[in-house]
């Protein structure tokens, strides 16, 4: 425990749901358009997970029109409305850097499949 | 001068949000409740000031001349006295409680503490030098100061010529910081921006002595 998780534990959300690297997420982000604010929904798979209370962040990565593109989040961020599990990922390390270089079907990352009872 | 200041402990540093949804960088200080030992004015002293203690501290571990001033005041003894000066002291008295209410959010405050000690360090670390080249037949002088002075006329080194030396480990005043919280329950107050010192040293806040006259607010400041 950090001496100051005092002041953090005010700050971390609980509804935010357990995912780790290699899972598919829809985040909703919310957008502040002058006045207005709405719901933007950015999909992809999570490759990173860095730091930890309220300082710590997750980077999401999606192709979009052929273009990489990569966000990072806090995850205890007052700006994401929601955060959806799509798929679990099957992955074997925590950084997933190695998607950066990969096109097309040699970026799929493989789905967990859950345990038989 | 300041009119108000209180003695906390720097604890570290993290961040929280504010109301925008945008992250602030805050440097979470402990303000224990502090006690009034003495109060130094004008008229007896020469100058106003607070003396102030906080914390606990075993009797056994205070020499009699301490033992004494505590006594005379009717004080618990504190883990230090510090000197608080402030611009007027008559208003305080001795056994008086100064807590972190004394400050809010939105002040700004000057933040006093003992930066943290860094050793002997070359020219480049201390005086921000930029050193030499790393090629062009540079041979083992990447990192020195080059030429400090003249030759036969003065025949000697300037007196306070930047050199290599012991840096950090003195007093640093940050200026002008804002208090993002401050919680009396709690013993804490939230200072944007860092603060100079260690993690557990001692740092003095007060009010801020230049003022924010002039000042050009921020990105999305008031």
């Amino acid at each position: 425990m950090n001496p100051t998780d005092i002041v953090d534990r005010e700050f971390l959300r609980d509804d935010i749901p357990e995912f780790g690297p290699g899972d598919t997420l829809k985040v909703h982000v919310r957008v502040v358009e002058g006045t207005r604010e709405r719901v933007q929904v950015f999909q992809g798979a999570v490759i990173r997970r860095q730091g930890s209370g309220a300082r710590e962040t997750f980077t999401v990565r999606k192709v979009s029109f052929g273009v990489g593109v990569e966000r990072t989040f806090p995850v205890h961020s007052p700006v994401l409305a929601k955060i959806e599990m799509v798929t679990r990922g099957d992955v074997r390390r925590a950084k997933l850097y190695y998607q950066r270089d990969r096109i097309g079907k040699a970026a799929k990352i493989k789905e967990k499949r859950a345990v038989r009872p | 001068m300041a009119t108000k200041a209180i003695v906390g402990e720097k604890v570290g540093m993290t961040q929280v949000w504010d109301e925008q949804h945008r992250a602030i960088p805050v440097t979470v200080l402990r303000v224990a409740p502090m006690r009034v030992v003495r109060v130094k004015t004008t008229e007896d002293e020469g100058y106003s000031a607070l003396q102030v203690t906080w914390g606990v501290r075993r009797a056994g571990t205070l020499n009699k001349p301490e033992q004494g001033h505590y006594a005379a005041a009717g004080v618990e003894p504190g883990r230090h006295l510090v000197e608080l000066r402030i611009d007027d002291a008559s208003g305080f008295e001795v056994g008086q409680q100064l807590t972190a209410d004394v400050l809010a959010a939105g002040e700004r405050v000057d933040v006093i503490a003992v930066s943290k000690g860094k050793g002997f360090t070359g020219a480049m670390k201390r005086h921000n030098f930029k050193g030499q080249g790393a090629s062009h037949g540079n041979h083992k002088k990447h990192r020195s100061p080059g030429s400090i002075g003249a030759c036969a006329t003065p025949a000697r080194v300037f007196r306070g010529t930047k050199m290599a030396g012991r840096m950090g480990g003195q007093q640093v005043t940050s200026l002008n910081l804002e208090v993002v919280q401050a919680d009396p329950d709690k013993e804490l107050v939230l200072v944007k921006g860092a603060v100079p010192g260690p993690r557990g040293g001692m740092v003095v806040l007060r009010d801020t002595v230049k003022g924010t006259s002039g000042r050009t607010p921020g990105r999305g400041e008031s």
